[in-house]
């Protein structure tokens, strides 16, 4: 037998060789394959896990919890409440979003209109964005949902911090409120902190929210979380919360702010009480008001609208916005200027037929027949016009500007509010400035009595009412502790004048109220512990003109709403011992003592009784009325003071 | 001796044949086909029944096929070999036809529930056919351009239907596969060599046809080599599964990062994770050592493979065990490349390890014939 051909041993020598060098080939290829998976996973292994975990960690910042605001007494004036929200990913709702929206639907309220905008957005939106359907939800619905969320795939019951606003519009202007960071407010921002960024981060918009945002935004926290290639959220790795902004405590008392915003009621007007010794503001109330919590949740077209379109301006502010000639609750100033100038003392009488003529005009006063004679005690007890009229002829301009300062007006007291006026104290030089054109004479007569350029704002009110009756240079100031330190108070630096002249000021002030013939006499305290001392302003909104005077229709009834004068009041009790000032100034009310005065009167009543004014504070007459009025409030009666950290 | 006398006295019959099966290769394959479970239902997140379990049947049944096809003796392998390339080469034209009817690519027909992809099984066929004819060729003719020509005419002829399919990775598959069986039949080098220096120029060719109304490749096949030569220009799109892929695999450091713990993978920022990219998945999860393993156990495979065709006397075997081997280790070391980034994406599966029932039963079906051939050696 012999091999076949097939199997001879050259055949198989040949298939061995060429299997050898494939082998050595495959061989050659998988030690490649072993040194590039070497390179890899031995050398370079440090720098693709770094580049594995910038894939897959991510850095997700938590909103800190703003910083609480007190009141004087720890009382909450802005929290933070839970927001309890609901959510849904379309993705985890496998995909269709309808059938579920309709089953949350018999759970909360979701009207036609909102399941079609819901409908529209999530086919608008990414698969795996949670779409909030629901915000602000009750504690039963938020329950009844998480109860349910077997049945309500993808949907995410969630809850956050938002800001509050317990005690509503009665702090809603020097508060401000916060909002949702818009794209406008970070074009101001240099820099702006990373947490801005996060949709559900309100900042303060107007003021104190906005001018202590540094103190109240508190520092955001971090999550550490693994996500997919989606960018889905899959687990947690840690977490590290964020520090909540400082409790600010402020000088307002919000029990007494709610008695002035109710004591002011509808009427257009601004109340200010001033702690005399320490520039503390107790209260700083602006007339109507409106619901901040309103713009935290976005307020709506038409509440907006409403807001806008209210001829009381409701969302204007003002105690430090608004400027009002101050009437003859600017005599004191004037006053002041002439005794300190020398030009007159205060046995210095001037005779008062009713009128003055000055620049070829008439001036006259208030009281058509006049006041006969008078002197500085009485020239303020009987807002004598005329007197004013002739001191200002005397003591010129720049001097009654230059006490008008002293005593705090036309400048801007630095207070964290929002658009703080600074009004005007004018002089020659200002009205060349402002006007180009040199001052005259009868401008001086209208400054004397608070009218023609005289502009004060019924803060700056407060401060003179302070400074005249401490004798001190009285700053007010907002901010009494912040996160448990106390602000300290300024040694307040005595005031430039002469304590003798601010004495007469005194006297007269407390003869407006508590003369036989002073023109708040109605609206003095009789308690004498309290007694206290005022000045009454009237100020025209426009001049009457001569035709009006002839037709006799002066009587502010008879004017359209607008076109009526402001009234004002400044007053600080008690006499002897001076604890507080207060200013009010109520828009187109009419006569500042038939008006303004018994409301500064209550307020201040109420201040000094630390709670509702006793009746027998009031004169007999009155205290019906008062009690009658006590029982329409709806006032703010705190429980024991809330002082933990929500 | 004549070949009939060894043929029958020394060739185990019946079941006693199982005794003479290549038992460390079942034993290799059944270890590489075990890691792919143990891969699978890591990335089905734990789950069994997702994908390991279907593949577990599937391997069994390409376990009992194997076994079964060891038992055929060469003689019958020897004479399929010409109806077997006839046939898938008819099939292959009707695919053609249907996928001229149908949708744009299609590479496969549906007989019931088996989806026939008559390339796959060329691939065998063409080894099956390449082996037979060098069995049959005298060897001083080996070498003959004449007797060259007719080889390299029966793998372009399938290459050619597969590549305007267009699938150009099973064509380059299937040149390189007939290639292995003409080189290791002893086909002179010389032919290599100018083979070689044509691919080249083809390539450059190619590259140089893109944009012209000539173009030789589609659009998409294009953006996959630019893909390669630089994944980090396009990081989102095309570039996007070449550089995951490459971070997973680093990421896995010497150890591993833990059975089901790769982020790449479980955050799906790896695509395709259970069938192309699944050899990522070792790497980040068992590191450099359970990535060296699995390349320790492929080639270990083809060792074992090799030693069988060099020590078989049958000429026919010994290539197809070569050639089956060849084109089994084509398939694990393309797929590595690719992953790593050494080769262009193109989508191909680690075999015995990668979810997929065809190229699990492809390759079972060419064990088996190395099984036979290793069993029906003569001795």
């Amino acid at each position: 037998m012999t091999d076949t051909p097939r199997q001879n041993d050259g055949n198989g020598r040949r298939i061995g060789r060429r299997g050898l060098m494939l082998a050595g080939i495959q061989l050659g290829v998988v030690t490649t394959l072993a040194l590039k998976l070497r390179s890899m996973q031995v050398e370079h292994a440090e720098q693709y896990r770094m580049l594995a975990d910038g894939n897959s960690i991510k850095i997700r910042l938590l909103v800190p919890a703003r910083g609480l605001i007190h009141d004087r007494n720890g009382i909450v004036i802005a929290g933070n409440e839970q927001n309890y929200r609901v959510t849904l990913t379309r993705e985890e709702a496998g995909g269709e979003v309808e059938p579920v929206l309709r089953r949350l639907a018999r759970l909360i309220p979701i009207s036609d209109a909102r399941m079609a905008e819901l409908l529209d957005e999530f086919a608008r939106r990414s698969a795996i964005t949670p779409i909030v359907l629901a915000d602000r939800l009750s504690w039963e619905q938020f329950s009844s949902i998480a109860v349910n969320a077997p049945a309500l795939a993808g949907v995410t019951p969630e809850s956050g911090l938002s800001r509050v606003y317990p005690r509503a519009g009665d702090l809603a202007h020097v508060l401000g409120y916060v909002g949702p960071v818009s794209d406008y407010d970070l074009s101001k921002i240099e820099d702006p902190d990373p947490v801005l960024m996060l949709p559900e981060f309100q900042l303060g918009k107007v003021g104190f929210e906005a001018r202590m945002e540094d103190h109240l935004r508190g520092k955001a926290g971090q999550r550490r979380v693994e996500v997919n290639s989606a960018g889905r959220e899959m687990r947690q790795l840690s977490r590290q919360e964020g520090e909540q902004g400082a409790t600010v405590q402020m000088t307002i008392d919000a029990r007494l702010q709610n008695y002035a915003a109710q004591r002011m009621g509808e009427e257009s007007a601004a109340a200010v009480v001033m702690d005399v010794q320490t520039g503390d503001i107790l209260t700083i109330c602006s007339s109507p008001s409106f619901d901040p919590n309103k713009f935290v949740r976005g307020i709506s077209s038409p509440d907006y609208k409403a807001l806008m379109n209210h001829d009381h301006r409701p969302l204007a502010d003002k105690t430090v916005q608004g400027v009002y000639p101050p009437g003859s609750t600017f005599k004191m100033v004037t006053l002041l200027a002439g005794l300190e100038a020398g030009v007159i003392n205060a046995g210095s009488r001037f005779y008062c037929p009713g009128y003055t003529t000055a620049g070829g005009r008439r001036f006259h006063c208030w009281r058509k027949g006049g006041h006969g004679t008078v002197d500085a005690v009485t020239s303020l007890s009987h807002s004598c016009d005329v007197y004013y009229y002739e001191l200002a002829q005397k003591v010129g301009i720049d001097r009654i500007a230059a006490m008008a300062r002293k005593l705090g007006l036309g400048q801007r007291h630095d207070l964290p509010m929002s658009a703080v006026a600074e009004g005007i104290a004018p002089d020659r030089a200002w009205k060349q400035a402002r006007h180009g054109q040199a001052w005259q004479v009868g401008d001086s007569l209208n400054a004397s009595i608070g009218q023609g350029y005289v502009l004060a704002s019924p803060l700056q009110l407060a401060v003179m009412t302070a400074r005249i009756a401490s004798g001190r240079e009285i700053r007010p100031r907002l901010v009494r502790a912040i996160d448990g330190v106390q602000q300290p108070v300024p040694d307040f630096p005595v005031l430039d004048v002469n304590p003798a002249f601010l004495r007469v000021a005194r006297l007269g002030m407390d003869e407006v109220m508590n003369s036989a013939t002073g023109t708040a006499r109605r609206s003095r305290i009789v308690r004498e512990d309290w007694r206290m001392a005022g000045k009454t302003g009237t100020s025209q909104v426009r001049n009457i003109t001569a035709a009006e005077r002839a037709r006799g229709v002066v009587s502010n009834d008879q004017l359209p709403w607008e076109r009526r004068d402001h009234a004002l009041f400044v007053c600080y009790a008690p006499y002897d011992a001076p604890r507080y000032a207060v200013s009010v100034v109520v828009e187109h009310g009419g006569g500042g003592s038939a008006v303004a005065a018994p409301v500064a009167r209550d307020i201040l009543l109420f201040a000094l009784a630390g709670g509702l004014p006793p009746l027998d504070a009031v004169p007999g007459d009155q205290r019906d009325a008062m009690e009658e009025r006590h029982n329409a409030m709806h006032l703010f009666t705190p429980e024991a003071p809330r002082l933990t950290r929500a | 001796m004549s070949y009939l006398n060894y043929s029958v006295a020394q060739t185990p019959t019946g079941l006693r044949k199982i005794l003479y099966l290549n038992w460390p290769l079942v034993f290799l394959i059944a270890a590489v086909a075990s890691i792919g479970f143990l891969m699978l239902v890591s990335v089905a997140g734990g789950r069994v029944e997702t994908w390991a379990e279907p593949q577990m049947y599937r391997f069994a049944a390409g376990m009992v096929i194997m076994i079964a096809l060891a038992f055929v003796p060469m003689w019958f392998w020897r004479g399929i070999s010409i109806p077997a390339y006839v046939c898938c080469f008819l099939l292959l034209v009707a695919v053609e036809l249907v996928g001229t009817i149908g949708m744009g690519a299609q590479r496969w027909i549906d007989i019931g529930p088996i989806r026939l992809q008559p390339s796959e099984l060329m691939k065998i066929s063409l080894v099956l056919l390449l082996a037979a004819y060098y069995d049959w060729l005298p060897q001083r003719r080996v070498s003959h351009p004449l007797w060259v020509l007719i080889p390299v005419v029966l793998i372009l002829a399938p290459t050619g239907l597969v590549l305007i399919q267009p699938d150009l990775g099973t064509s380059i598959m299937l040149v390189a596969g007939g290639g292995i069986v003409m080189f290791a039949a002893g086909v002179s080098l010389w032919y290599f060599a100018v083979v070689i220096a044509a691919g080249v120029g083809l390539v450059a060719t190619v590259l140089e046809s893109r944009g012209t109304d000539w173009q030789l490749l589609k659009d998409y096949q294009f953006r996959r080599i630019d893909t390669f030569l630089d994944p980090t220009a396009d990081p989102l799109g095309a570039g996007y599964n070449i550089i995951q892929s490459q971070i997973a695999l680093g990421s896995g450091g010497w150890s591993g990062r833990g059975f089901m713990q790769g982020t790449q993978s479980r955050l799906n920022f790896l695509p395709e994770k259970h069938t192309d990219f699944i050899f990522t998945v070792l790497a980040e999860e068992f590191g450099f050592v359970g990535a060296m393993s699995l390349l320790g156990l492929y080639t270990l495979i083809i060792g074992f493979c090799l030693y069988s065709a060099l020590s078989n006397r049958d000429r026919f075997a010994a290539l197809i065990t070569v050639g089956i081997s060849g084109t089994f280790f084509l398939y694990f070391s393309i797929n590595m490349a690719t992953v790593m980034g050494m080769l262009p994406a193109k989508g191909s599966p680690l075999p015995l390890v990668s979810y997929g029932g065809t190229s699990l039963m492809i390759l079972m079906l060419g064990f088996g014939l190395v099984q036979a051939a290793h069993v029906h050696r003569p001795r």
